[in-house]
């Protein structure tokens, strides 16, 4: 999907999440909403421009969420898909 | 008389009717009074204990029929042929005061002055008016008064000469009246009558069904004759709309049978093939065939398939189930998705439930109403009637718009505070708001103690006591006076505009918050929603009637496409896909493996289409060519699609992109149930058989079944046995309950009584403790520049509904048949604009052509449109910038420029040339299948 596109989703989220006083928080949450809303393709999209280099417009909270729960955002080979 | 009737004695009446104050003017319900002298009126006569009356007695009964005989010496003798015969109240009390000859004569029989002459009005669409009939009763102009709040009518006139006039004697269609049919529903003789019935005569059987078009879910009694509606009559015992209508529910039904509708299923491979038309099985083999054909070479993700307001729960249930246990994936969405998603996250995050917490009927207690961001008079008529009877017994009004809507100021209501604010500033004003009631004390510290989480609450007010925060600060932000928004503040949480903390430890009021999509359709639509949410927490107007957040749903079953989890997160019942445990449930009930992952959202499969991963669609009585934004940029995600199936009753915008084409029914076609703004589930019923075959949910069925996922229901009933079998705020709902009560709010379980909880949250909230959330303000990207010096922000009329197809398709066009730009005389006057001038809009997405409407309505710089008519093409001037939590579109907030122009824009020159390629390709099916048969 377009860069440009996940990447202004990406910052709009963290504008919300950003001015929650306990920044970890933030973060998690941050992390959390996009676990929750984004399929795993756009996940894997972000994460791999990110890693690339590519993702220079998301914003500092951003990045450090990305970055910080990568794990738990990287999409696996779920069972599901490992099935169909 | 109300004493009698409850005594089950009938005493006769013309000017008395139980939905209207009583008024005294017939005469007719004379009565004795032991110990009083003459005949009071029983009608206005309280009863008193001890009071003997006589309701008949020889002397009664000669007055009456003195009265009667003047009445019917000025009245034609036409019953015969009257469309109102055997349905007319005059006819009936001529017959029980036993009326027998009219000694004056009739008319002119023997000379004198008379009406009979008088000509009709047949100006209004859907009813006439005929003065010779009129009896001058006024329960119509009461009715106009009463019920619906125009004040349109009035009688002119004295004595003999009196009649009912429509504004200053001019036409019904000239005049203020907006036909909602309450006077024609309240005269007791044919004077003011549907057309439809002077045309098809006295209906034989009736059945209770609910309104397909907005979000407050009348309910209406369909009176029929064989499969024919005769006319929609607005249901008395319905609690939405307790005997009220508006004309798109109570008049604009024509488009059901409209030459248009599609009755056999169609096919193509390429979408500049013509049609061709197959049998059902066909149809739905290759709709079949295709999808898996794709899911093979693209992957299990690469299709999806939406839902929209027009499908019953149970239809929307079976479409989720069917992309969830088919498909394989969780690809589905809705339009909520477009208009209230932001309502399901901000409340769900702040009180724990994605719904409204009151019923309509609980405006009647509200002292304040807070509207913001709606225009209920237009987009929810019935609420609107109900809310400014409300505000004509005392109730006080804040409007937050950027329109001077029409509540603002109309006959008897004025809004004390209008917060007039730029279009995006919704989160400045409402933390604004929040700032004022917390520095000046006025907010309801036992509540927040008691009922909602302090950690949460200490956050939140270190952040609104913040001077930035401040309406001061705040001010040129929104466009609006420090000193209002202060004003507003104190009125909402004291019943005064320089309310004080003293005032609230004496007497707390009711404060009431309505709100639309003037608050969800923007970049921060979710964190509006919390800021609302926040304000009712703060002031403890939540948990019982008179308070609470009302989000008024645009389309009717918004609520149940989203309680239907026709959501690409969540399964029916709010439930994240992840949580193992729900999902357990459905893989049991259902019988397959179902994906963890959340699946597209709407816009997000647009993108994905543009991108190569998203090849097929099956499209549910949505029109997301016109409603969606970005028109050009969802035309291409379309044609990029191998696969669109479009299940709809006309071939609508996203038809003319699809390869299949499934004929769907309309609300009178179908069984199931609607689910309105409060939570209120109602019987939708089916009157008349479907024209192309089968309802829209039997249709899923098969397609379901030719995907290998089997499905055996024989009707609607079923699936709400399974959906109350699977949703635990549905466990006992059933139709058999909503036949025996009339309707069932959610939730409704062994937790509720019997009908369901009509208020929401009245001893904690369904989370537990109520959380305030921080609302930081973030301008939207939508700026206004030197380029794009305007904010455009969209809305809707009364008279047409949405994308309009079914409305367009109506004598609906006789109010409104183009959108127009509304723009300040200020804004015109800088750019030679004069009203009636076309003028060209340009956005960053797009450029259209419409006609504009010079009004002060607007504020400089703000300028507005509609998008009813695809060829108006609003939607191509929005943009892709949506709410930060759902994707909801920012339709409220776009920058543009408006020019004046001679010639329409390149896309509707475009848009007109694929239309007609269209029609002409929908033609040549149509001749062959002829031609076949
Ligand atoms: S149709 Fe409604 S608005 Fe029009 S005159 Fe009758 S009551 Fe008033
Ligand atoms: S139009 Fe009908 S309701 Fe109105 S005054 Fe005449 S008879 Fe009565
Ligand atoms: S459109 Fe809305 S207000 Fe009008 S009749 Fe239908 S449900 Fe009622
Ligand atoms: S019904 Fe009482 S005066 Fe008309």
């Amino acid at each position: 999907m377009d860069k440009d596109v996940l990447i202004r989703m990406a910052n709009s989220i963290g504008d919300f999440f950003e001015a929650m006083p306990d920044r970890d928080r933030a973060i998690a949450d941050i992390a959390d909403h996009i676990r929750k809303f984004w399929v795993p393709d756009m996940r894997r999209e972000i994460l791999d421009d990110l890693e690339a280099g590519h993702a220079k417009g998301l914003s500092e909270i951003v990045r450090v969420a990305l970055t910080q729960y990568r794990s738990k955002l990287y999409p696996a080979l779920t069972a599901h898909e490992a099935r169909s | 008389m109300r004493a009698a009737i409850d005594a089950g004695i009938q005493i006769p009446r013309l000017c008395a009717t139980d939905s209207l104050e009583p008024f005294g003017s017939c005469r007719l319900c004379l009565v004795e009074i032991e110990g009083r002298k003459g005949y009071p009126s029983s009608c206005t006569t309280p009863a008193a204990a001890g009071m003997k009356v006589r309701t008949q007695t020889p002397k009664l009964q000669e007055l009456r029929k003195g009265v009667m005989e003047l009445y019917i010496s000025d009245h034609p003798l036409d019953c015969l042929t009257c469309a109102a015969n055997g349905n007319c109240e005059l006819q009936t009390m001529a017959g029980v005061t036993g009326l027998r000859a009219v000694r004056y004569g009739v008319g002119s029989q023997f000379g004198g002055a008379h009406h009979l002459n008088s000509v009709k009005d047949e100006s209004n669409p859907y009813f006439t008016y005929d003065p010779s009939k009129c009896i001058v009763c006024s329960r119509c102009v009461r009715a106009c008064e009463e019920t619906q709040g125009t004040f349109a009518l009035t009688i002119s006139g004295r004595g003999f000469a009196s009649r009912v006039s429509a504004g200053m004697g001019e036409l019904f269609l000239d005049s203020e009246c907006v036909s909602c049919g309450a006077c024609v529903q309240a005269c007791p003789t044919a004077t003011l009558q549907e057309k439809s019935l002077i045309e098809l005569g006295q209906p034989e059987h009736s059945v209770m069904t609910t309104c397909a078009y907005c979000g407050v879910g009348c309910g209406f009694k369909a009176e029929m004759k064989g499969n024919q509606v005769v006319r929609m009559v607005p249901w008395k015992d319905g609690k939405a709309n307790e005997g009220h209508s508006c004309v798109k529910g109570r008049f604009a039904w024509g488009y059901t049978t409209h030459k248009d509708r599609i009755k056999q299923p169609m096919v193509r491979a390429k979408i500049t093939d013509p049609w061709r038309e197959v049998g059902w099985d066909e149809a739905i083999a290759y709709a079949a065939s295709e999808f898996r054909r794709i899911q093979k070479k693209y992957g299990r993700t690469s299709i999806g398939g939406i839902t929209s307001s027009r499908c019953t729960n149970e239809e929307t249930y079976l479409v989720q189930k069917l992309v969830r246990a088919a498909f394989g994936n969780n690809n589905t969405d809705t339009c909520a998705r477009v208009c209230h998603s932001p309502t399901g996250y901000g409340l769900g995050q702040t009180y724990g439930t994605s719904a409204g917490t009151q019923t309509f009927k609980s405006v009647e207690k509200a002292d304040v109403v807070l509207v913001i961001g709606a225009n209920p008079t237009d987009a929810h008529p019935v609420f609107a009637s109900r809310l400014k009877k409300r505000l004509r017994k005392g109730g006080k009004l804040i409007v937050a718009d950027p329109r001077t809507i029409a509540l603002v100021k109309s006959p008897h209501i004025h809004a004390e505070q209008h917060l007039k604010l730029l279009p995006g500033t919704n989160v400045a004003l409402l933390t604004a708001l929040a700032h004022v009631i917390v520095a000046e004390g006025l907010q309801n510290q036992a509540f927040i103690d008691e009922r909602c989480d302090a950690q949460s609450f200490s956050e939140w007010v270190q952040f609104v006591s913040r001077p930035e925060n401040s309406p001061e600060a705040m001010a040129d932000v929104c466009g609006v006076p420090a000193a209002t928004i202060r004003a507003a503040a104190r009125l909402y949480a004291t019943g005064k505009s320089d309310g004080t903390a003293a005032d609230v430890a004496q007497h707390r009021p009711n404060g009431a918050i309505y709100y639309g999509l003037g608050v969800t359709e923007h970049a921060q639509g979710s964190t509006a929603v919390m800021g609302i949410a926040n304000l009712a927490m703060l002031t403890g107007n939540i948990g019982r009637e008179g308070v609470g957040v009302n989000p008024l749903r645009g389309q009717n079953n918004v609520q149940g496409s989203c309680d239907m989890g026709s959501f690409p997160h969540e399964f029916p019942g709010y439930r994240h896909v992840s949580d193992s445990t729900v999902r357990g449930q459905f893989e049991a009930a259902w019988g397959v493996t179902l994906d963890p992952e959340p699946g597209l959202r709407l816009s997000n499969m647009f993108d994905a289409a543009v991108a190569g991963s998203f090849k097929g669609l099956y499209c549910n009585g949505e029109d997301i060519v016109q409603s969606d934004p970005d028109t050009q940029h969802v035309a291409a995600a379309l044609i990029a699609m191998e696969c669109i199936v479009v299940q709809d009753i006309f071939l609508n915008e996203t038809a003319k992109y699809a390869h299949v084409f499934l004929p769907g029914s309309t609300f009178l076609e179908k069984d199931g149930t609607f689910t309105n703004a409060e939570r209120r589930i109602s019987r939708v019923r089916r009157v008349m058989p479907p024209l192309a075959g089968f309802a829209d949910w039997e249709i899923t069925v098969k397609l379901a079944n030719a995907l290998d996922l089997p499905m055996h229901y024989a009707h609607p009933s079923e699936i709400m046995t399974e959906i109350a079998a699977l949703v635990p705020t549905f466990h006992n709902v059933s139709f058999e309950k909503i036949d025996r009560l009339g309707s069932v709010q959610w939730p409704c379980n062994e937790n509720t009584p019997e009908a369901g909880m009509s208020t929401m949250h009245v001893k904690g909230f369904t989370r537990g403790k109520g959380r305030f959330l921080i609302t930081k303000y973030v301008p939207s990207d939508e700026k206004v520049t030197r380029k794009y010096p305007l904010i455009l922000t969209t809305g809707r009329i009364l008279s047409q509904y949405n994308v309009g197809a079914q409305t367009r398709r109506t004598q609906n066009l006789a109010w409104c048949d183009e959108d127009t730009l509304e723009i300040h005389p200020v804004d015109a006057e800088d750019r030679g604009i004069q009203d009636g001038n076309w003028v060209g809009i340009q956005s960053r997405a797009g450029r259209t052509v419409m006609r504009a409407v010079v009004t002060d309505r607007m504020q400089p710089g703000v300028v507005y449109t509609t998008f009813h008519f695809p060829e108006s093409g609003a939607n191509v001037v929005t943009t892709d910038s949506s709410d930060w939590a759902t994707n909801c579109p920012e339709y409220k907030v776009t920058a543009v420029q408006v020019t004046p122009v001679s010639e329409p824009s390149a896309w509707q020159s475009e848009h007109l040339h694929f239309s007609q390629v269209q029609e002409a390709l929908l033609e040549q099916g149509l001749a062959a299948g002829v031609t076949a048969k």
